[in-house]
């Protein structure tokens, strides 16, 4: 099948998407050459996720005050994390499913299972969440966050990073 | 998000990027694109389902395995199981976002001053 981008959608906002234009820079590209079963993998999911006891939520409430910011900083979130750790902080989706099961946006236990059957070499220790909606924080994504998010991986030894915009 | 997924890949780490807009991905020239025509907020599938999960991930990591070139864009085959008008309503927030009520607020605005003028 081929995914309709705008199934799920409002219909005020596919103006909008449909509109941008195609970006002109080149792609970047990574070549991944090894196999899964010795390949170290991470996760990174937009969905606003943090630790309730030990991080700073996202700031929404800079977010209500300023509609067109949004937090552009990182948490951390460790691969043996527990269901009740979980909290999320996003004014654009509704976080109650992945509260209930984190998998939904960052699929860990998933991920640890595959490790467990020989498919995947291992999971990194650490996963990585932001918060999506990125309008003028998008800026400080490019300069810092990214930039930190690949450090990590480096410091890790990831091997390759699964993205997961919410 | 496809922004760090830019910077990510430029610093020498391969990624695969689960989106519910694949052709945004696409404008972005992302490298490695996994389609998934899911809600919002579940990149990977059904709250409680482990096998839809699964197939997601291994989607992605089967991307991430096989393709050759920038810009590969592979559809996940999974639809979203029940009422699609239910799902549309469940993954929003319940309030608008404050960008969402900032752009209403600006159009009719405009719109107001529109019909003072006429």
């Amino acid at each position: 099948m081929t995914v309709d981008s705008y199934a799920f959608l409002p219909r005020a906002f596919r103006p909008m998407y449909e509109a941008a234009p195609r970006f002109d820079h080149a792609p970047e590209w990574a070549e991944f050459d090894m196999p899964l079963a010795d390949a170290r993998i991470g996760l990174l999911s937009s969905a606003g996720v943090f630790l309730a006891d030990e991080q700073q939520p996202f700031d929404v409430e800079r977010e209500r005050r300023e509609p067109t910011w949004g937090d552009p900083t990182l948490r951390i979130i460790p691969n043996d994390v527990v269901q009740s750790q979980v909290d999320a902080t996003h004014l654009h989706i509704n976080t109650a499913d992945l509260l209930t099961d984190l998998d939904v946006a960052l699929p860990i236990q998933r991920l640890d299972e595959l490790v467990n059957r020989g498919e995947v070499g291992s999971a990194s220790p650490e996963h990585f969440s932001v918060m999506g909606f990125q309008q003028d924080g998008a800026e400080v994504w490019r300069t810092t966050t990214g930039p930190e998010i690949a450090a990590r991986c480096h410091a890790v030894d990831i091997d390759a990073l699964i993205l997961a915009p919410a | 998000m496809p922004v760090l997924a830019r910077v990510i890949e430029a610093a020498g780490i391969p990624t695969v990027t689960v989106t519910m807009m694949p052709e945004l991905a696409e404008k972005y020239r992302t490298s490695r694109i996994l389609g998934v025509e899911f809600p919002f907020g579940h990149s990977f599938g059904v709250v409680g389902d482990a096998d839809m999960q699964t197939r997601t991930l291994r989607a992605a990591l089967d991307l991430l395995a096989t393709a050759t070139e920038p810009e590969t864009r592979v559809d996940l085959d999974t639809v979203w199981p029940g009422d699609p008008k239910q799902a549309y309503k469940d993954w929003q927030p319940s309030e608008p976002s404050p960008i969402v009520t900032h752009n209403l607020e600006a159009i009719r605005r405009a719109r107001r001053e529109a019909a003072s003028r006429d």
